[in-house]
């Protein structure tokens, strides 16, 4: 809850809604008649609107990277550290927009949406979602707001691989592609923890096969579990033991004791998933983790993510952190190697962090010295 | 400019695709790309020399050559480069081979150790040189691999590397006496290397 608005926020912003009534064709074959996109912006577009930057969120994120909603918020957007005046995407030069995916849960058409063709909540029903899918719906947003083609468009993780596919998808309207502890594709173990967490919401006995909306229910034990899960793989051993090591929150290991003992990082992780249940859809989580796993930037260029780069006209800054297992610094180094073959210019830092893949979103001097200096050079 | 990156430029054809490794702040490569417009990635590991290569809007990458260059594929340069490394390296010589399978040719530059200096230097006082060119104390320096300009000569007859142009060149003058003697006078080698 800030007293003052900090100079260097963005201050406070209103989200807008754009309803498109054009259909969007989806890549599993299925339309959406029409559908809601909300959005933030910060800074101001100038006249040749030459420098608009468009953010890609991650899995839980959404449309509000930066500043604040009301003066009683207790938390600016997420990723107040990198967007605002004079920070690395610096909205005295850039003028930048942050949506919330179609799918998502935070005001764009998802899961929840009512579905205009029956006019009940769509939930189960709602269909597979694509990167592709995503990409095409923020085009069509720079559509609305009159860009032809974005300064840079920037993201971390799933936002990397939605950045990656504009550079494939519409080479022309992007000049600079920030991916940051992103992939080329999930690894056999991210599939193999999403699937965990899926399996959770799942299995709980409120998920209704995705219709709990129409039961007045909700699978949040389930959508916890997998939150509980996700998190886990957020952050790297070493940060997890700094903040909570073997402390406990209850209970003691006294002879003859037969209360119950808790571990401070038993409750973290319990206070995680239950706030994300409150505040995320299952359905969402599905989908969203779906497309995650089907995310292969190579898959239509015969495997070879050298030839995916052809396409490719935008320069690349590629950024990767130290102890981020979940999508580690070889992954990155696969898309920084699949650039030089095919020409591409790039630039690579791997930034040293104890944070694991959390770091992407955490204050770090010299991410941010990077990221600052990249964005500098980025002509408008 | 250092006199080794000035000398360097005439073997590098224009529009040809380079890889220079251990970049440092970018100066050769900008004037590279700034003269003979070629296509080039700069290797390196110091973060502030990073910051810097970024400003110049230059293609710097991350990356440890102690790693190796496994990640280029072979002939995939025309030219990889290394000015004033090879002496930071582990494993100079399997660096030096990676650079002759990434690169259709390559350019080395080094510290000459034979130089009379240095051997003054130990001769007289019985300890590692420490002087303008090799400013570091010898428990402290991230050159743990000095080599002389006879030493290197040997090291591309075993390994069968074909030298196409070597030259010395000296910050100061000298220039008679390093073309004569050069690996007594000569301070900075250039070599222009490729597969024989």
């Amino acid at each position: 809850m800030p007293d003052v608005i900090p100079a260097d926020s963005v201050g406070l912003v209103v989200p807008q809604i754009h309803h498109f009534t054009q259909p969007l064709l989806l890549a599993c074959g299925k339309t959406l008649d029409e559908y809601d996109i909300v959005y933030e912006t910060y800074g101001q577009l100038n006249t040749a609107k030459s420098n608009a930057v468009l953010i890609c969120h991650a899995l839980s994120g959404h449309h509000h990277a930066a500043g604040y909603h009301s003066m009683e918020d207790k938390r600016p957007g997420w990723w107040d550290a990198y967007i605002g005046p004079g920070k690395p995407i610096d909205t005295n030069k850039f003028f930048v927009v942050a949506l919330n995916n179609i799918g998502g849960c935070h005001g764009s058409t998802g899961p929840r949406s009512i579905n205009a063709a029956t006019g009940k909540v769509w939930g189960a029903d709602f269909p597979m979602i694509r990167v592709r899918d995503w990409v095409a719906g923020q085009a069509c947003l720079a559509d609305v707001l009159g860009i032809d083609c974005w300064a840079a468009v920037v993201g971390g993780s799933l936002g990397g691989m939605q950045v990656m596919r504009w550079a494939l998808q519409y080479p022309q309207r992007i000049r600079h592609a920030v991916v940051i502890a992103s992939a080329l594709k999930l690894s056999t173990q991210n599939i193999a923890f999403n699937e965990a967490a899926r399996k959770a919401i799942i299995s709980d006995p409120n998920f209704y096969n995705g219709h709990y909306i129409d039961h007045d229910s909700l699978p949040k034990n389930g959508l916890a579990i997998a939150r509980m899960i996700g998190h886990i793989t957020y952050l790297s051993d070493f940060a997890m033991g700094e903040k909570f090591g073997r402390d406990l929150r209850s209970g003691n290991f006294n002879l003859g004791n037969a209360e119950p003992v808790e571990f401070q990082i038993e409750s973290y992780l319990r206070y995680q998933g239950d706030s994300f249940a409150n505040t995320f859809d299952a359905n969402s989580y599905l989908r969203i983790t779906k497309a995650l796993d089907y995310f292969d930037l190579a898959r239509e260029y015969d495997d070879d993510p050298v030839l995916a780069f052809k396409q490719a006209s935008a320069k690349f800054l590629v950024i990767a952190f130290s102890t981020d297992w979940r999508f580690a610094p070889e992954r990155s180094h696969e898309i920084v190697n699949a650039l030089v073959g095919a020409n591409k210019s790039v630039t690579y830092a791997e930034i040293e962090s104890k944070f694991g893949h959390d770091a992407f979103l955490l204050p770090d001097q010299r991410y941010q010295q990077v990221f600052a200096r990249y964005m500098a050079g980025v002509s408008v | 400019m250092r006199i080794d990156l000035n000398e360097i430029q005439h073997w590098i054809p224009q529009h040809s695709r380079i890889l220079d490794l251990g970049c440092g702040d970018g100066t050769l490569l900008k004037y590279l790309i700034d003269t003979k417009q070629v296509q080039g990635y700069g290797l390196e590991i110091g973060s502030e020399q990073i910051n810097i290569c970024i400003d110049k809007g230059l293609n710097v990458i991350e990356q440890n050559l102690d790693r190796g260059l496994g990640n280029f594929a072979d002939k995939s340069f025309d030219t990889v480069l290394m000015t004033q490394a090879l002496q930071t390296l582990h494993f100079p010589h399997l660096v030096l081979d990676e650079m002759l399978r990434v690169g259709k040719e390559c350019i080395v530059t080094f510290p000459n150790f034979g130089h009379w200096k240095a051997r003054l230097h130990l001769f007289t006082r019985g300890r590692m040189p420490v002087s303008d060119l090799l400013p570091y104390e010898w428990y402290d320096t991230p050159n743990i691999h000095f080599c002389t300009f006879k030493d290197f000569e040997v090291l591309c007859h075993e390994r069968k590397i074909k030298v196409i142009h070597r030259q010395v060149v000296n910050e100061s003058s000298q220039g008679f006496f390093k073309d004569i003697m050069p690996n007594l006078f000569g301070e900075t080698a250039i070599y222009h290397l490729s597969k024989s």
